[in-house]
């Protein structure tokens, strides 16, 4: 007999199309191949639903016949490399940028990232908030790992908010936008537009750059009450 | 502690609400350890709080315990998640999920021969060894049949119980979806099911297609249980007795109320077993 690995290389590769392995029979053997189907539409189906679990309004954006039919591409390019599918989806973004058909969509990938971002974040570590009194303006401060930001060329914050389910999907704003995604307590997962200043103070923070540095670019008060309210200004060591 | 001898209802986010205001009395929540597997937020927090109030079974989905190579990686990160938790119950598959790195989302057959045999009980070795408890082995639900297999299914997975020291995991609508498709009587299936190792039993709903010689039944977690699964249940139960049972419904997941009466439907067959076997 072939080895194990011979058999499912040759069943992995019939589950993308071709003749199905000679060795997969059945009670009525003529129907071997109306069978096999039902794992290749499960290994396909499961994961073009994973995907647009992850990217919902891509795949409201697109409509799901456009998705599904996207998502199989980049599946047989990007598939994923653990059986964790949260963690799966991260070249999403990357890959619309570079998909001729969505080419007149140049906003999609930057809604990609957003909904990349959340996802991360949803799942991002459990971090101690520090107390307010033990801020230093002149050490890096540790943001919680869900706090992220995000630059986008074109309205894509107001795209999000626009195509969620109770929206109608109508655009007001235009031009460029910086989204804010940070986990908060209560674990909702917000996108939040910045002002430019706001963000790039942020971003700051986020290189590892003192408070005291931070500050020069805006008033800190703001975003930083917002940080400490939400518990994302945290010390070293993880819950848990 | 093993899992109680009554129903459980596999965990959904979206019904945590529902379970921390009504406080059901379930014998166990059930949760697919690769949606635990993140580092912290919504998902734990929950989880730790279903851990303080039930019975927890953690199933895993991606080991790929029945292909060529045991995924080891993802083994040392179900092995923290069970560290952590310290599960009731951890079952995994007789199936592969993985090809090389590449994860497919589907649980796959396997020829049954002596050579994977010795294979699968070295998988099951290594993952017992390595999260140090226990495992259920779960039976598949297949559609196609491999030219190579020699053992039937039942002696496989009793042999596997026997070399291993595993458990198993019962899941009769598996039994009834394979029975189905490849033209066998479920009842000859259960006549040789070494139904001693059974830790645990799994019911789900199962869709059906039509091919020219008869149903094609398809595993798919997205209904209420058959009527004929329930049948099969009863009379698993009439057989080896009161086991943990597990309703699955993984995909158009019902509200909350809905799964619970499945729940409760496996309940009443159970506790009719266990007042029988106390009158006796």
């Amino acid at each position: 007999m072939q080895p194990l690995s011979e058999l499912t290389r040759s069943f992995r590769q019939a589950l993308s199309g071709g003749d199905i392995p000679a060795f997969v029979t059945a009670t009525d053997p003529a129907e071997a191949a109306q069978r096999f189907a039902v794992y290749r539409n499960n290994v396909a189906h499961s994961l073009r639903q994973a995907l647009g679990r992850r990217f919902p309004v891509v795949k409201r954006l697109v409509g799901t016949t456009f998705f599904d039919a996207m998502a199989t591409e980049f599946i047989a390019r990007h598939p994923p490399q653990s059986p964790v599918l949260q963690e799966w989806g991260e070249a999403f973004a990357p890959f619309l940028e570079g998909f001729p058909p969505v080419a007149t969509l140049p906003y999609l990938p930057d809604v990609a990232r957003i909904e990349w971002a959340r996802g991360r974040a949803y799942h991002a570590a459990d971090l101690t908030p520090l107390p307010a009194d033990q801020l230093q303006e002149d050490h890096p401060l540790i943001l919680h790992p869900s706090v992220q930001v995000l630059h986008s060329h074109h309205p894509a914050v107001s795209i999000w908010h626009a195509n969620q389910p109770a929206r109608d999907g109508k655009l007001r704003a235009g031009g460029a936008e910086y989204a804010l995604i940070r986990r908060k307590p209560d674990f909702e997962v917000p996108v939040m537009a910045l002002s430019p200043t706001d963000a790039a103070f942020i971003d700051v923070l986020l290189q590892g750059k003192p408070l005291g540095v931070a500050a020069i670019i805006t008033d800190p008060v703001p975003m930083l009450s917002l940080l400490l309210k939400d518990g994302l200004i945290c010390k070293k060591e993880s819950i848990q | 502690m093993p899992l109680p001898s009554s129903a459980g209802l596999g965990f959904k986010a979206q019904h945590f609400q529902a379970i921390r205001d009504t406080q059901p009395r379930l014998g166990f929540f059930e949760v697919h350890a690769e949606n635990y597997l993140g580092d912290g937020g919504a998902p734990h927090a929950m989880l730790t709080a279903l851990r303080r109030d039930y019975a927890i079974s953690i199933h895993g989905v991606g080991l790929s315990i029945g292909g060529p190579t045991l995924d080891k990686a993802h083994l040392a990160r179900v092995r923290a998640l069970c560290d952590r938790y310290d599960p009731d119950s951890f079952s995994e598959h007789l199936a592969w999920s993985s090809h090389g790195a590449e994860y497919l989302n589907d649980l796959l057959p396997l020829p049954y021969t002596a050579a994977t045999l010795q294979q699968i009980c070295d998988h099951v070795d290594q993952v017992q060894d390595a999260l140090g408890r226990r495992l259920l082995l779960e039976n598949p639900s297949t559609y196609v049949i491999f030219e190579q297999s020699e053992i039937p299914e039942t002696e496989f997975m009793d042999q596997i119980a026997q070399r291993t020291g595993c458990g198993l995991l019962l899941d009769v609508n598996n039994v009834f979806v394979s029975c189905v498709n490849h033209r066998m009587d479920p009842l000859n299936y259960l006549n040789a099911f070494p139904l001693r190792h059974v830790g645990e039993i799994h019911l789900g709903g199962h869709d059906e297609e039509e091919l020219p010689s008869g149903p094609l039944l398809i595993d798919a977690h997205g209904s209420e249980v058959a009527d004929p699964v329930w049948a099969l249940y009863a009379e698993v139960l009439d057989r080896a007795g009161p086991l943990p049972s597990l309703v699955e419904w993984d995909n158009d997941v019902p509200e909350w109320s809905v799964l619970l009466s499945e729940a409760q439907r496996a309940e009443a067959l159970l506790s009719d077993r266990t007042r029988h076997a106390a009158a006796e």
